[in-house]
């Protein structure tokens, strides 16, 4: 017996290493028919520690005080060794993250990974997401410049809107009758130990959740009805080596992208970086051209959607509110008789696919200025996208689905 | 799970991935690691500093900052010289052996010019930062005080050339830091190469 | 409530795509000629904005010292950028003229450059350069169509000389031309050559380290594609075990 093994086995008499090792990677078993789809959970995961990381190194040079922020910000990119690539792995971190999230809840949406025994799993899952854009938005405003205040000035002022409470929730919330110093600090504050802090907590819930219940997979049918005389599932595979070299796989291919990306073009067109950040936050002058910041823009272009009611702006708040959070309701909005997209009818997969048109649509007219044709398009959108959810229960329920397999199909 | 797996190709193939994601792993890492080290402001703040002698009397002693630690530079006058070599019994390190000082200032003096001491004000028992006492046999200091410098910390005891007295907590003499002439009274301190700065 | 409206109102009105916020206002834009590898254009450049832009504008991100990267000496720096007595090659690049005095000037502080080619783009800032015209309605007596009713005077109208606005009326809309009505000491196409190595060096300014980062990007990938031909192939060989 070496010493390496020795000491796994003095610490495993103390605390449940090896069982756990077990539990969650050697002997976690998952399905083996995982496709493409299903790199974006461990990609998300990898994303996490990149920005957990980089944000480690960029705090410490990072000043949260209105009169040096964005000098801090040039001193990084220019004075600090390497701190141009740290910044720039933030920067495209935080983008390539929603990129992977929504792609990611995308997969849950077509494989019906919400449906039971997994609701716990989606709606932590959902709790991360907008965790995630409450990190986002922090985060954004650190940089301090135009983009950053006008961008945190128009989005909080929408709790403003909220009757009653409003005008006093956004004070609250900024901590000054403006966005000014004392928000930049407590926004930091929140985006660099808060909100991560509670971001890893259900990260490791949402997996213990995942953990519990074993993974969905493509054909939507439970691997746990078939068991071998050992207990293991017949088309379940350990986690350790099968998937942790197919993730690798998927890791690898997607640094690549993240590189190219993060070493030839880290401002993505303006869509990453945006130009008007490049000037700092002027508190008495507008850009003339503010747009959220793509992975936002969905929801701001169903905000614009729906027209003031009774003089008050706050109904397109509902609406942008309801948008986001309807994704909680998903398990129980389905009625279909199957899980997978595979073998559901054709009424699902057209509501699906106008769904996926609508967020696309939503995002790209949330980037453009408010045109009356542009409104209605939005409007329109904005009506497919609810209906997705609204009508789930009727449409899941009336389709003509194809028999599922008792076991997954592989090759 | 089948049993004609090519055990020499999997083991290969493992160390060989093993070995290129710890090269990318350290590739990763390293420019993290680099970011700890000075920034180009820090640099700028350390950066060889000129200071003008023509000001500094006989007997006097100006302070000045170089990496945000104090230089001094003492004028001695030809009395204080004198009474350098009296008292090498006393001194822990009277020759300089200990290379606290750079090859050129390796003399009696520890210096280049030498009327002119320039030395790195930091203690070298705890980083205290000594008191500069030219007067002779002050009260507090004893009769045999030649002049030089008294910590207040410790109660180290230097002389006009920053050696240190034997019996006291410093166990070195004091650093000279690298310096140069540009011109009669123009001194850069911290780069001493040679060249035409 | 009122406040709450107004920024909506803003934000309706002018949500533009990101793509377009570089330009600012709807002018046509010149291509500026951008070449980071010609570092002796990137030299005039900075002679020229060290003489004529630090007068008024700062660029406090800069380092003079890194200039090193287009291929200046210390001692180059120190001599042939003529250097303020007080300024050491380690120090950022200050305006000569403190902003207070310059915004009672100009009516406006001059913004700091070091980032101005990353929010305004290299071609606005060629065309902007080259848009100005004599404007007697202007406290400074001088005009931009690139950027209307600018502050600031045309600090190399003795290189370019003076150009006048021709506005001329065709079928019901009006078309605008700069005319050179005084010639300076440089040509059009010297001008045109200067104002390039300008903005070219205000795009490196910009972003010092991009040269850096575009050759590493290219060792990286290439390792990257390495690490996934091996893992590729490692996952393909673990995956035989299963049917």
């Amino acid at each position: 017996m070496n010493l390496l093994t020795k000491l796994v086995g003095w610490i495993d008499d103390r605390f449940p290493l090896i069982s756990t090792w077990k539990a969650h990677v050697s002997e976690y078993y998952a399905p083996k028919n995982f496709n493409f789809w299903y790199f974006f959970g461990s990609l998300a995961l990898m994303v996490l520690v990149i920005q957990i990381v980089s944000g480690i190194f960029l705090t410490m040079n990072y000043k949260p005080d209105a009169l040096f922020a964005f000098a801090s910000v040039e001193y990084i990119m220019r004075d600090v060794q390497w701190g141009w690539l740290l910044r720039y792995i933030h920067s495209t971190g935080a983008s390539m993250f929603f990129v992977v999230i929504y792609l990611h809840m995308f997969r849950g949406i077509m494989y019906g990974s919400y449906r039971k025994p997994r609701e716990l799993v989606w709606i932590i899952g959902m709790i991360i997401y907008l965790a995630l854009m409450g990190e986002a938005f922090m985060g954004y405003l650190l940089p301090w410049g135009q983009m950053s205040f006008w961008g945190a000035q128009v989005i909080v002022n929408l709790f403003a809107s909220v009757p009653f409470v409003g005008p006093d929730l956004a004070v609250l919330i900024r901590g000054d009758y403006v966005v000014s110093d004392i928000t930049l600090n407590r926004f930091f504050a929140l985006h660099v130990i808060a909100i991560p802090l509670v971001l890893v907590l259900i990260i490791v819930a949402h997996l213990v959740a995942l953990h519990e219940v074993g993974s969905n997979n493509p054909d939507g049918v439970e691997i746990k009805k078939h068991k071998d005389a050992n207990g293991k599932p017949l088309d379940g595979i350990p986690f350790h080596p099968y998937y942790t070299v197919k993730d690798g796989l998927g890791a690898v291919g997607f640094l690549i992208i993240f590189c190219a990306i993060v070493f030839f073009a880290p401002d993505m067109g303006g869509y990453f970086l945006e130009y008007n950040n490049f000037v700092p936050a002027n508190p008495m002058k507008t850009p003339e051209h503010i747009a959220p910041v793509w992975y936002f823009t969905p929801y701001y272009a169903i905000l614009r959607a729906v027209p003031p009611m009774f003089g008050s702006q706050f109904p397109g708040v509902v609406a942008m509110g309801v948008a986001t959070v309807i994704f909680f309701a998903l398990p129980w909005l389905d009625r279909g008789p199957v899980k997978s997209i595979r073998y559901r009818g054709p009424i699902y997969k057209t509501f699906l696919a106008a769904f996926v048109v609508s967020f696309v649509g939503l995002g790209y007219l949330g980037l453009m200025p408010a045109t009356p044709t542009y409104t209605i398009i939005s409007r329109i959108l904005a009506v497919v996208y609810f209906a997705f959810f609204i009508l789930m229960p009727w449409y899941t329920k009336i389709d003509k689905c194809k028999p599922e397999p008792d076991r997954v199909t592989f090759k | 799970m089948t049993d004609n797996v090519d055990h020499s190709k999997r083991r290969l193939l493992i160390a060989a991935t093993t070995a290129a994601g710890g090269v990318a792993a350290a590739g990763a890492g390293a420019p993290f690691v680099l970011s700890l080290m000075p920034s180009e402001r820090a640099k700028a703040a350390g950066a060889p500093i000129e200071v003008d002698l023509s000001g500094v009397t006989p007997g006097t002693m100006i302070s000045v900052e170089w990496q945000g630690k104090p230089v001094w530079i003492v004028h001695r006058t030809p009395e204080m010289l004198e009474m350098l070599s009296k008292h090498d019994a006393e001194l822990a390190d009277p020759s300089s052996e200990v290379p606290q000082q750079p090859e050129y200032c390796n003399n009696p003096t520890r210096s280049i010019k030498p009327e002119f001491l320039v030395v790195l004000g930091i203690c070298t028992h705890l980083g205290c930062s000594p008191t500069f006492r030219p007067e002779v046999a002050p009260a507090d200091l004893g009769g045999d005080w030649a002049g030089g410098w008294f910590c207040p910390c410790h109660g180290s005891r230097f002389d006009l050339a920053a050696r240190v007295f034997k019996g006291v907590p410093a166990p070195t003499n004091l650093i000279i830091p690298p310096h140069k002439y540009l011109s009669e009274t123009r001194l850069l301190i911290g780069d001493d190469s040679k060249g035409n700065a | 409530m009122n406040t709450f409206k107004k920024l909506v109102a803003a934000a309706l009105l002018l949500v533009m795509p990101a793509v377009a916020l570089a330009s600012g206002a709807a002018v046509h834009l010149d291509q500026a000629p951008v070449n980071l590898e010609d570092q002796a254009s990137l030299q005039r450049g900075a002679k020229l904005f060290t003489s004529r832009c630090l007068a008024c504008h700062a660029a406090a991100s800069m380092r003079y010292n890194r200039l090193n990267d287009i291929g200046l000496s210390d001692e180059q720096i120190k001599t042939d950028l003529g250097l303020p007595e007080d300024t050491k090659v380690g120090d950022t690049m200050q305006a000569a003229m403190d902003a207070g005095s310059a915004k009672l000037a100009y009516g406006v502080a001059p913004p700091d450059l070091s980032v101005i080619a990353r929010s305004r783009s290299a071609d606005w800032l060629y065309t902007y350069l080259r848009s100005f015209y004599v404007d007697a309605n202007r406290p400074s007596g001088w005009n931009n169509t690139a950027f209307p009713n600018v502050g600031m005077p045309h600090v190399l109208a003795d290189l370019q000389g003076e150009q006048h606005l021709v506005v001329e009326a065709h079928d019901g809309h009006e078309t605008h031309k700069l005319e050179l009505a005084a010639p300076g000491s440089m040509t059009t196409a010297e001008y045109d050559a200067t104002a390039g190595d300008l903005v070219n060096y205000l795009v490196f300014m910009g972003e010092p380290a991009k040269l850096v980062r575009y050759k590493l990007g290219m060792i990286v990938l290439g390792f990257l594609a390495v690490l996934f031909v091996l893992v590729f192939a490692l996952k393909k060989e673990i995956w035989r075990d299963i049917h």
